[in-house]
């Protein structure tokens, strides 16, 4: 059936390279998470439900999802201020700070966990002031916090940039001459337009934190229970060559993410939906 | 006279602006913020570089574990950012100029490793590799060591880079379409004629773009690299694990030293990164709008 004279041409190499780009994502990628998952299947129902709400467990999972959580919303707010102020405002210095809301996605983790810790510790640039108010940050939960609010502050920016620089000025002008004040506009058109790229920036925001290792672990405490993140969890019970309990962490923690990037998928498929292309 | 005395007044009346209050405290919340969590943390990493000096700065960098420290971290990164590379061209290439059931599915399993915390991606090759591993005991009996050695930590640093090339690329070949290599091909040049003297051409810029992100990830990975490394002293430590273990040890000076040639790696990749944005941006808009 060669050369069928009806038929579109197409470039060549689609099989070799579908082929290579199969083996080598199964190789690195899909066959170590696979491994990971049949580690767990290892453990019986009952031991992967001990194991996960156990005490200390439990704790480390619900201090990484409950902070990664109050994080990402700081970054929603502030990633919203920012990303406003970036592309709408002309003000000195801008195109720095627009250059520099990358540096968490640039900067070894392990380096911002340092910094942040030495900034927020008691003695540091920010802790000693903070410490006189009474404020703690290095060592206690709310450290985890702030290392996951620094993580997280690109995420916002970057998702909801792109399309309020799109965003058609003609729907704000019609909104403004139909009698609506500024504020009405801003909540009731505009922010309505965002609001995919905002929750998609939310959701990526909360997934890194969620997994985030680096920048946590110096400004932790680590204290079990307290301040024990799960990813640290992790690595201590790796560590201890009890492989059944880091299996069964991670996969909790997968299978979340899993469920982020799902959503993502269904958030960008509803935003293309409400906005037509132009 | 002839000026009108009338003022002129200063609040713009546009529809798409804010009250000048409003603009203000938006602006001032921004530097503010971004202040805090982003100049702070890269100032402070300096500081404390050379808070007893040059030549304590020097000493720290010329230590004999810093040294090997960044030999291991350029090695690592040419091995999984060469790997990345190549691989990330060729799933550009099937992704982006053909059209096949699947497809989403195929791009959200090339951006994976993005959702996977770094732990969990070294995780999984010990699962693989280590002594209760899969592969651990077969592994042992023909005298391979993968973990806790070069070949392990590449191959943890390359899952964490998978997604950069590629990601930069195929949105990029995607936009490009696949007229120009249908001309080529119809001239009779071959496949790979086309693909070095049309496709790469076209891509160069976003391939440089998605390398130098792939890279500044490779030599920073942390955790993915904490968790297969084995933290064997002047052996197996990279930069960033060794930044780590000197910061443990209250050596301050060589810990923040070794970060600060890390920081400045982040620094340079951003402004490389904000020049090849608008290169790229010219490309794709031949008018600004």
């Amino acid at each position: 059936m060669k050369g069928g004279s009806g038929r579109r041409r197409t470039l060549p190499g689609f099989g070799l390279t579908m082929g290579l780009t199969l083996t080598w994502l199964s190789i690195i990628i899909l066959l170590p998470l696979a491994g990971l998952f049949l580690k767990s299947f290892e453990l019986s129902l009952a031991q992967f439900v001990d194991i996960v709400t156990s005490r200390r467990t439990l704790n480390a999972l619900k201090i990484s999802f409950g902070l990664a959580f109050l994080a990402a919303l700081v970054n929603l707010v502030m990633g919203g201020i920012i990303v406003w102020a970036l592309v709408r405002y002309r003000f000195p210095g801008r195109r720095i700070f627009d250059a520099i809301v990358d540096v968490p996605f640039a900067l070894p983790t392990a380096v911002a966990g340092i910094a942040l810790t030495t900034l927020f510790a008691q003695n540091g640039w920010l802790g000693a002031p903070l410490a006189e108010l009474g404020i703690k940050v290095s060592f206690t939960p709310l450290g985890i916090f702030v290392a996951m609010v620094f993580i997280g502050i690109p995420f916002v920016v970057r998702t909801v940039q792109p399309v309020l620089i799109d965003l058609d000025p003609e729907i704000e002008e019609a909104a403004a001459s139909l009698g609506a004040n500024r504020w009405q506009t801003v909540s009731r058109v505009i922010l309505p337009s965002l609001l995919p790229a905002l929750l998609t920036g939310f959701a990526l925001a909360f997934a890194r934190a969620v997994g985030e290792y680096g920048s946590v672990i110096f400004i932790a405490g680590n204290l079990p229970n307290v301040s024990e993140i799960a990813p640290l969890l992790i690595v201590i019970r790796l560590s201890e060559f009890r492989y059944a309990d880091a299996t069964a962490i991670a996969v909790v923690m997968l299978l979340v993410a899993f469920l982020v990037i799902f959503a993502v998928n269904r958030m960008q498929r509803w935003a293309q939906l409400r906005v037509p292309a132009h | 006279m002839p000026k009108p005395a009338i003022a002129v007044p200063l609040e713009r009346t546009d529809a798409r602006s804010e009250p000048r209050w409003v603009r203000g405290l938006l602006i001032g919340f921004t530097i503010l913020f971004l202040t805090v969590f982003i100049v702070l943390p890269l100032v402070i990493v300096f500081a404390e570089a050379f808070a007893r000096g040059t030549y304590a700065y020097l000493a720290a960098l010329a230590d004999p574990e810093a040294q090997s420290a960044i030999k291991l971290t350029l090695i690592v990164a040419v091995i999984s950012v060469g790997l990345n590379l190549v691989f990330g061209l060729i799933a550009a290439w099937a992704i982006a100029k053909f059209e096949f059931p699947g497809k989403t599915l195929l791009i959200s399993l090339v951006d994976l490793p993005f959702s996977v915390s770094p732990v969990i991606s070294g995780l999984v090759f010990v699962l693989l590799f280590g002594a209760q591993g899969f592969l651990g005991p077969w592994l042992q009996d023909n005298n391979i060591q993968l973990l806790f050695a070069l070949p392990g930590i590449a191959l943890a640093t390359t899952f964490v880079t998978f997604p950069f090339v590629s990601r930069a690329l195929i949105p990029l070949m995607q936009e490009q379409g696949t007229a120009e290599e249908e001309a080529a091909l119809s001239l009779g040049a071959s496949g790979l004629q086309t693909f070095f003297r049309v496709t790469l051409p076209n891509i160069k810029w976003g391939l440089l773009y998605g390398v130098l992100l792939c890279n500044a990830r490779a030599m920073g990975e942390f955790g993915a690299v904490s968790v297969v490394s084995g933290h064997i002293r002047g052996e197996t430590n990279t930069m960033p694990l060794l930044v780590e273990i000197l910061y443990n040890e209250y050596q301050f000076v060589s810990a923040f030293a070794i970060a600060s040639l890390l920081a400045l790696l982040a620094l340079v990749t951003l402004v490389a990164k904000t020049v090849l944005e608008r290169h790229l941006d010219e490309g794709q808009r031949p008018s600004e709008h």
